[in-house]
């Protein structure tokens, strides 16, 4: 099998400006993995499906990359002026600091690709939306490989990534009128959700004199029946 | 009926027009009125609760829509809250008719982000357990798909009588019938006792009975072959592009079996074959997965055959509280219903920062409406069952 190496040249040869960028995966499983551009991706799928034999896009999913909070240490040189020796000089000194910075984060789309024809894979590519909040779009691929068509729309649905291009793009597992994207790193589960009142203290408090209050109406009038 | 018609040969070749694998639009006969029905959530063929939206013309399908999630419940947000060890009693309940293979898919892809390598005693297992799962279930899918074509009872119960053998030898060695919790990351959890691998051969030597007994009581049958020959084609080249894989890929003549592809595990040591189907209709659907248990249970006496003593579980190997390292690993098996795929992202933490389950039951629906589209409303429900769902795992 060609190597994600190869595969990256081949699509720079083919599609020029594709902007594929080799991901190294550390981990043992060797599964390395192409960024693509989202402006050039459908172009580049069209070419790894017909001239590479990636026919059988398996999977396909999200991962959200929240903004991260890094802290450096940096040492900062500066002038200060100190009392040495009862005479008040400036005097050159060396502190840490710490300084906070945030790095963006972005939702990223997923494709495990396999070859039926060619008994090869997994091919990996992935792409990164700009950010997390106003520009979600991704590009959808599934007007090349049509197994992408649910699993955007769990995507849409899980993660908020919007498919432009994908034919039908609506929520999947979550019902119509839901309003968040439960995958999120930062989702909060809304604490009165679907809340239901039981039985419990004050409502119980509640039925009991509802109860009373219809006894106690039935014996005046005398009916008797229905206790 | 266009039964007759063999499919071509799937060799991935040529470009395709755009929209090429988009279902077709059926225009209604003159003016007549469509008849949307909500077929499901708890319609008697749909194995749990899941909903078809369909637009009739008459009795003719114009359009049908899938409408998932009654049984969501966000396994994957679960699972990143938890240690690796405490996802895999939760695959238990994604297909619920094969908890062991999901089993499986998970250990193998955390064994592919870690590392660790299987005693082979384990891997005999492995396979063992696997193929009682391919049997039982695909007896069981046939089982469902002949109830729902009317055959009442008899055929569903002889798939259960043995279903039930395969099961109490589950239990024997589990603990549980079905939510097992058997494999870990670099083996399995208990080692299988003389006596149990006994009475797993006896068990395995009534399967070719059976087999012959359910072809014998089926295959011919003329009202099965009338509804089934012929309806619900799925083409090659659409069944590849839409992802559709196992025993419904093979029934539309694909020869693409992952224990084929990527023998993981130990599958190069057997010897067995890959039926495939000539006219990808519901017959061969149900004619596959009988061939296909027939198959299982060759690598079935093999197994059973060469199985060798030893360890099943690394004595030395850590399966709580680790933490591997960043990274990603993709790993996948042949599960009775297609491939079954665990994508596992490590940030080097004890949770998995991503944890994702590729579904066979949702991706091979992804056709449902292209097999559907101008059959009759009763074969929708054969169409549907011949896909050989489990809700448990569509809805994850």
């Amino acid at each position: 099998m060609k190597t994600a190496e190869e595969i990256k040249a081949a699509i720079e040869a083919a599609v020029p400006g594709a902007g594929v960028e080799f991901i190294t995966n550390p981990s043992v499983s060797g599964q390395h993995s192409l960024r693509l551009e989202p402006s050039c991706a459908v172009e580049v799928a069209k070419f790894l499906r017909d001239e590479l034999s990636f026919d059988l896009l398996s999977n396909v999913t999200g991962v959200d990359w929240p903004d991260k909070a890094v802290t450096d240490k940096v040492k900062v040189t500066r002038t200060v002026t100190k009392t040495v020796d009862g005479i008040e000089q400036p005097v050159e000194e060396t502190v840490e600091e710490t300084r906070t910075r945030v790095t963006p984060g972005c939702l990223e789309a997923v494709y495990h690709l396999f070859s039926v024809a060619l008994k090869q894979g997994p091919l990996t590519l992935r792409m990164r939306t700009v950010n997390r909040t106003d520009h979600v779009e991704l590009p959808s691929l599934t007007p090349i490989w049509r197994s992408a068509e649910f699993q955007e729309r769990e995507i849409f649905d899980l993660f908020g990534i919007v498919f432009t291009g994908h034919p039908d793009l609506r929520r999947l597992l979550m019902w119509d009128g839901f309003k968040d994207h439960p995958m999120r790193r930062d989702y909060v589960e809304p604490d009165d959700f679907e809340y239901e009142p039981t039985a419990h203290d004050d409502v119980l408090k509640r039925a009991l004199a509802h109860q009373a209050a219809i006894a106690g109406s039935a014996s005046q009038k005398g009916t008797g029946a229905g206790q | 009926m266009n039964g007759t018609d063999k499919l071509g040969v799937f060799d991935g070749s040529g470009s395709k027009p755009d929209g090429w694998n988009r279902p077709p639009v059926i225009e209604p006969d003159g003016d007549a009125e469509l008849l949307e029905v909500a077929m499901g959530p708890h319609h008697p063929s749909t194995h749990g609760v899941f909903r078809m939206d369909v637009a009739l013309d008459g009795e003719r399908v114009i359009r049908l829509k899938p409408v998932f999630g009654y049984l969501h419940r966000n396994h994957e947000k679960i699972a990143e809250g938890l240690g690796y060890l405490g996802s895999m009693p939760f695959t238990d309940r994604l297909d619920y008719m094969c908890p062991l293979t999901n089993n499986w898919a998970y250990a193998l892809a955390v064994e592919k982000l870690t590392g660790q390598e299987v005693p082979e005693r384990a891997e005999y297992l492995r396979v063992i357990l696997g193929e009682l799962t391919r049997v039982q279930n695909h007896a069981s899918a046939i089982g469902f798909l002949i109830q729902e074509m009317g055959a009442s009872g008899t055929p569903l119960m002889y798939a259960f009588r043995e279903r039930e053998k395969i099961l109490d030898l589950f239990e024997a060695l589990t603990g549980a019938r079905m939510m097992v919790n058997y494999m870990r990351f670099g083996g399995c959890r208990v080692d299988a006792t003389p006596a149990w691998l006994d009475a797993a051969r006896k068990v395995v030597a009534g399967l070719p009975g059976f087999a012959d007994e359910m072809d014998r009581l089926l295959s011919g049958n003329e009202i099965l072959m009338a509804r089934t020959q012929g309806v619900g084609i799925l083409k090659p080249e659409l069944a590849v592009n839409a992802g559709v894989t196992g025993p419904m890929l093979r029934a539309s003549g694909v020869n693409y079996d992952i224990r084929k592809v990527d023998s993981y595990g130990i599958y190069n040591r057997f010897n067995f074959r890959v039926p495939l189907g000539d006219h990808g209709d519901v017959y061969d659907r149900y004619m596959i997965r009988l061939l296909e248990m027939r198959e299982s249970i060759k690598i079935l006496e093999q197994a059973l055959k060469d199985i060798p003593a030893g360890p099943v579980m690394d004595p030395k190997a850590k399966i709580r509280g680790f933490r591997p390292k960043p990274g990603e690993a993709y790993g996948r098996i042949e599960a009775p219903k297609g491939e079954l795929g665990f994508y596992l992202i490590s940030d080097g933490g004890p949770n998995p920062y991503r944890y994702r389950i590729r579904p066979p039951s949702l991706i091979n629906l992804t056709v449902l409406e292209d097999m559907a589209l101008g059959e009759n409303v009763a074969d929708v429900v054969l169409i549907f069952g011949s896909v050989d769902i489990v809700l448990g795992e569509v809805d994850r």
